[in-house]
Formats: C-alpha cells, structure tokens, sequence
C-alpha cells in the first residue's frame, strides 16, 4: 500500500514536471475554455437571471468539451520512446499509474477552471466570490469525475485509430450524469440566494467512487498488451 | 561495474502462444534458461525474437502458456524490490525526451525503490559515458547515446536477468567493444542474459548457448547439440 | 440449427399474439385513446433492451476474466440487439407523444436517459470498428462496455433527479398507480414477447459473429503466407 502511493507520488512529479516545463496542455486548455465560454456568450441574451440559469450549465459543458481534448496526450505521450512498458515494468501496482494520472489531470482542469472563473463571472454578470469556497468543493468533485473517466478511456481511445474523434464520443455520455449534477450545484451555488445542493454534492462523490473503484479493478487490463 | 553478486535466476518459457488476430507470432515456444546463462536468439526479422523478449520481460501477457524464473528467491525480492523485474533494452529508449538523463534514472530508481536513487543514478551515468551529460534532456542525444541511456535504465535496479533486443544497434564500434565488456561483468556477476542478434558480432562471443526462431517456434537450440556458429549464421539470409 | 429455428417461429407467434392482445384485448386507456396501446410495445422493448445490455455486461466481464472469443461474439451480439430494442423505444416515444400532446420529444426521465443509454453503446459499436486486431477490440470494447453499464443506473438516477422538473407528461400515465388487470396481463404478455424476441435476435447475431471471426482468422493466416 505505502508502495503505491510512494509510486503515485513520484509519477505526479513526474507528470507534473514535464507539464510545467512545456506548459503546452495547460495553455492551450485554458484559451479553448474561454474561447467556449465567449462563443456561447454570443448565443444568447445574457440577462442576470437568464446567465444564473443557463451560465453554470454552459460553463460545465466547456470544461467537459476541453477536457476530452486535453484528456487525448494522456496515454498518447507515453507511446513516445514505448514509456507505458518501462512504467509498467517499473512499478508494482498498475493502479500507481492511473492514480497519477487521474491526480494530475484534475489538478490540470482545476487549475483551468479555476482562472476561468474570475473571467466567467465577468461576462455573464454572475456572483462567484459568496460561495467561493464551495464552488471550489464541486469543481474539484466535478473534475475528479471528469478525469478518473477521462483516464480510463484515454488509455482506451489511445489503442485504437481516429483517437481525436474517439475520446469525446466515448467520453461525453458516459459523463452526462457529471454535467447534470455539476451544473445544478454550480446553480445552486449562483443562485439569488444561494444554497448548497446536497443532493448533488453526494451523487458526485458517489459517481466518484463508482468509477475509481472500476478504475482500480480493471486498470491493469487497459495497460495490457 | 560493482563486484556484487546477484541471486542466481533463470528463465523457463512453457508452450507460450502469442496470437495477434489468426496470426501466432509464438507458437509453443518451450525451453528453460538456466540462471547465470548467456543466450542468444537468432532468427530473421519476423522469427518472434522480439516478442519473445517481450514476453519475456512480462510487458506482454502471452495467450497462453506459462513463464516463469525459477530459482529466484521471491521472498527476498517481494514484488518489485531490487532485481524484480527483469532488465529490458529494446529498440526504443523507454524513457522521457523532455526530461535530463539523470532526472530519468532517478525517476526510475525511485520507482522501483533503489535505496540512494540520486547516487545510483550518477553512479550508471558514468559507467555508461553519458555523465557529462547528465543535465540535457534526452531528445538532444544522439542515436548512440540513446542506445547508453536504455541500457543505463534497465540497469538501474540490479535486475538479476538482463533481456536485450538487438544490443549492438546505434553503437559504433568503441559502443559494441564497451558493451561487450559491460555484459561480460555483468554475466560474471551472475546476470542471466538473454539477447536477440542477427548475426555474429563481438557481442555474440559471450554467448554460452544460442537458440534460433523461426516463424514463432524454437527450430534449434545449441542445447541440443547445434553448433554456436551454425545457428548465428543460418539467421542471416 | 432447428433449434433456433424453432425458437424463432415462437417468438415470431409470441409478438403477433402480444401485438393482438395490445391492440384488441387490452382495454382502452381513458385519456389517450388508442394510441395509448403503444404503451405495450415501447415499455416492453426498453425492457428487452435493457436485458440484452445487461447480457452484453455479463459477456464483458466474462471476457475480461477468461478471454474466450466467445464472450466478445456475445457481447457485440447483445448490444447491437439492444440498441435495435432501445431505438425502437426512441421512435415510439415521439409516435406517442405527438397525437397525445402535440410535441415530439418529451423530456421525460426515462426517455432522455434511454436517449443517453442508446449513445453509450453506438460508441461501444464505434469503438468496435476502430481496432483491428481482434483480441485487441475485444478487450477494449468489453471494458468500455463495464465502464458504460456501470454508468447507466448513474444517468438514469442524474436525470430522474434533476431533468424531471420541466412539467412533462408522464409516459405512463396512471400506469404505475394501479393498471388495470387486463392491462397488466397484456403488458407482462408483451413484456415476455419481446424478451424471447430479443433472445432469438442475439443467438442468431450470435452465429453470424462467430462465423466471422472464423472467417477473419482463417483470412490473416492466408496473408501471412
């Protein structure tokens, strides 16, 4: 068990390290979120109480359209140079691998979300500083989801041909229930007078759940060759 | 190189299959290394030499059959303690381009819990030649460094059986005569060494046994009497 | 083979007998009117549907377990018939909805959660035709279909949830509340119909796969000579 943390540690300096020395996925994630999030803006009439309605529902679905671009280098990098295998050999528990990972892309897209934000807010006429702190509580939930789905199928989609169009069309479903909760949280949390949706937090520590544990049975079988 | 001792470890391949689709690129492949032994593989491209050694070194599961190492000592080693898993060099580097030769090894050591990761690390740099280079990121090195930085990856962890797909690609004739000395402590030392050659070369004078594939399946194996040269050559067309 | 025959001349009979029970021995609903008998056909087939998916599910993670062919034949065999089952749903939502209340599509939970199940497994389908090797697509495929069934009771739940609070019309009328006896024994008669319906359907998909892959091993050993 220490092992395995002890390997997902050194793989999140790893994955961090080669991110932050480029910062090539970070930048380009950052500029397509708010390229989305300006688009939509032009689609309709934003009035105060029409953003606080439809803003967080927009806003999830540009995270989760950026998220399945940014989710393809994943597995795809580690084909360079075959590094899966001398992972793989390397380390005891496959799990370690995904652990870093899923622990590296969250920070990534709430690193992203979080500068989105401020620029949101602003645009759209919506409060965000009241309820900061649990706004943070469902992106950072929201996210884990997103990218403990988005790993394990990364390393699907890389195996397989047409990998650009592949990652978002097996992705975007199977997170359908990350969206709806997200969004009625982030509605809550935005709302006149906001309330926290307990509901919705609980349903996404569940789907959370759900899916590490699947990732944690079946990740090896993803890595195999 | 250290004049440790590694525990002794051989290799026992039992009717391994590796189909991909209708295609078997192993068919029954069945033959015992035993530990501190220095085996070649010869056959043409396609034989299976490659995925053999791949097999091998557990990155490919086989469709059936069954590998195993007796003789090491699974206590001492538990998963993946040092001389786990076995020490792989294959035709690409398998480590990271954007980061330092030594930021790699460190990774690596750190991985497969090699106590003083950063010492080691210095320690493989300098037996391969690469320490002045420990600092530049392994996509500015040259074809022949690369070749040093792989073998110095899978060296890291002291693996008690070293699997080499095609060691002499990339190295000049200084890289071959180096290695050649390289592999020949490490067999004293105890390493088992299993290499994939195409055809006679300094490196294939240190073989004590040479088996040859042909289309997947073992055809001839010095065990069985077949001259060393017989089987070096006959792969080459 | 008389076998399957056999059983396809039942179920044949079976869904002409479920379609006469529906059409004249069913009593008829109040509010809705005749096109209320579609009722018997649409909820049966989610059902049907949704027993092929489960079936693929269980050949999934047989597949994973044992990596017997025969599982994968399996596996595709019950998605594609339930995603035949689960579009005949989505067609005959809207062939209900529009006489009754003059929209096409009703944001229904079950629907629009039907709607996301039939996505989930058109890229199971997708993914299916975009790995070549075989054992290879097999494996993919079946964990992707883990990760997707393990996804739907979290859509269905999401979208029940948080999807219903539009005013839609509710399919199944006062069905839930006390159907009437008759009604109940045609539906359950229906219900059964398309069950056997479904099981004939994945056999002989079943046959056709398998008589495929036999084609395709024989056709790689030809090319490597």
């Amino acid at each position: 068990m220490a092992t395995l943390f002890a390997n997902s540690a050194t793989l999140l300096g790893k994955e961090l390290r080669t991110e932050f020395r480029s910062r090539e996925l970070l930048t380009t994630t950052i500029v397509f979120v708010l390229m989305v999030v300006v688009l939509f803006s032009f689609t309709f009439d934003p009035s105060t109480a029409e953003s606080r309605r439809f803003g967080p529902g927009l806003l999830w679905l540009a995270f989760l359209f950026a998220a399945s671009l940014m989710l393809q280098p994943c597995f795809l990098r580690e084909q360079n140079n075959d590094t899966l295998s001398s992972l793989r050999l390397a380390v005891s528990d496959p799990f370690a691998i995904f652990l870093a990972k899923v622990g590296a892309n969250t920070l990534f897209l709430l690193v992203t979300e979080l500068l989105m934000l401020p620029i949101f807010a602003v645009l759209y006429n919506v409060p965000v500083l009241p309820e900061l702190p649990w706004l943070i509580v469902v992106l950072f939930l929201g996210s884990l989801g997103i990218s403990v789905a988005g790993t394990a199928l990364s390393a699907i989609s890389a195996q397989a041909r047409m990998r650009e169009l592949l990652l978002p069309l097996l992705l975007l479903p199977l997170l359908t229930p990350v969206l709806v909760a997200s969004t009625e949280v982030t509605v809550g949390l935005m709302d006149r007078e906001p309330s926290v949706q307990w509901k919705g937090i609980g349903f996404l520590v569940v789907f959370d759940l759900v899916f590490l544990t699947a990732l944690w049975l079946f990740g090896e079988y993803l890595l195999e060759e | 190189m250290n004049s440790f001792k590694l525990p002794p470890t051989g290799l026992r391949f039992e009717k391994i299959d590796k189909r991909y689709g209708g295609l078997y690129a192993l068919r029954r492949v069945t033959f015992e290394i035993a530990p501190g032994e220095c085996v070649v593989l010869a056959g043409r491209n396609g034989s299976g030499k490659t995925t053999l050694l791949r097999v091998a070194s557990q990155i490919v599961r086989p469709t059936a059959g069954k590998l195993s190492f007796p003789g090491r000592d699974t206590a001492a080693t538990g998963g993946n303690g040092l001389h786990g898993r076995p020490g792989y060099v294959a035709h690409t580097t398998m480590v990271y381009d954007e980061l330092t030769a030594e930021e790699n090894l460190v990774f690596f050591a750190k991985l497969q819990n090699v106590e003083q990761p950063v010492e080691r690390a210095g320690e493989l740099l300098r037996e391969v030649g690469l320490i002045d280079r420990r600092t530049s990121p392994v996509r500015t090195f040259s074809r022949g460094m690369r070749q040093r930085i792989a073998i110095a990856r899978a060296l890291i962890h002291r693996p008690s059986v070293l699997l080499f797909d095609e060691p002499a690609t990339g190295l000049d004739p200084t890289g071959i005569a180096w290695l050649a000395n390289s592999l020949r402590e490490l067999n004293k030392a105890g390493c088992t060494i299993v290499m994939s050659l195409h055809g006679e070369s300094e490196i294939s004078t240190l073989a004590t046994r040479a088996v040859r594939l042909d289309a997947g399946a073992v055809v001839d194996d010095t065990n069985s009497g077949a001259s060393l040269r017989s089987i070096l050559n006959f792969g080459v067309a | 083979m008389t076998k399957r025959l056999l059983l396809g001349i039942v179920a044949l009979l079976l869904v002409i007998a479920a379609a006469y029970a529906s059409l004249y021995l069913a009593p008829e609903e109040r509010t809705m009117g005749v096109i209320q008998r579609i009722f018997y056909f649409h909820v049966s087939s989610a059902w049907a549907g949704f027993s092929a998916f489960l079936i693929c599910f269980v050949a999934n993670l047989l597949y994973v377990w044992r990596r017997d062919q025969k599982y994968d034949w399996l596996g595709v065999s019950a998605a594609e018939v339930g995603l035949a089952f689960t579009t005949v749903v989505l067609i005959t939502g809207p062939i209900w909805a529009h006489p009754v209340w003059g929209i096409w599509w009703t944001w229904d939970a079950r629907l629009t959660s039907t709607f996301i199940l039939w996505l989930l497994y058109v890229s199971y389908l997708l993914l299916r035709t975009l790995v070549e090797e075989p054992d290879r697509r097999a494996l993919l495929s079946s964990l992707f279909g883990i990760f997707a069934f393990l996804d739907v009771p979290l859509v269905f739940g999401a979208i029940r949830w948080w999807r219903t609070q539009h005013p839609s019309p509710v399919i199944l009328g006062g069905a839930n509340s006390g159907l009437d006896p008759t009604m109940k024994m045609v539906f359950f008669f229906s219900a059964f119909a398309m069950h056997i319906l479904m099981i004939f359907l994945v056999m002989e998909r079943y046959e056709v796969e398998k008589m495929a892959g036999e084609v395709e091993v024989l056709r790689r050993e030809v090319e490597v000579v």
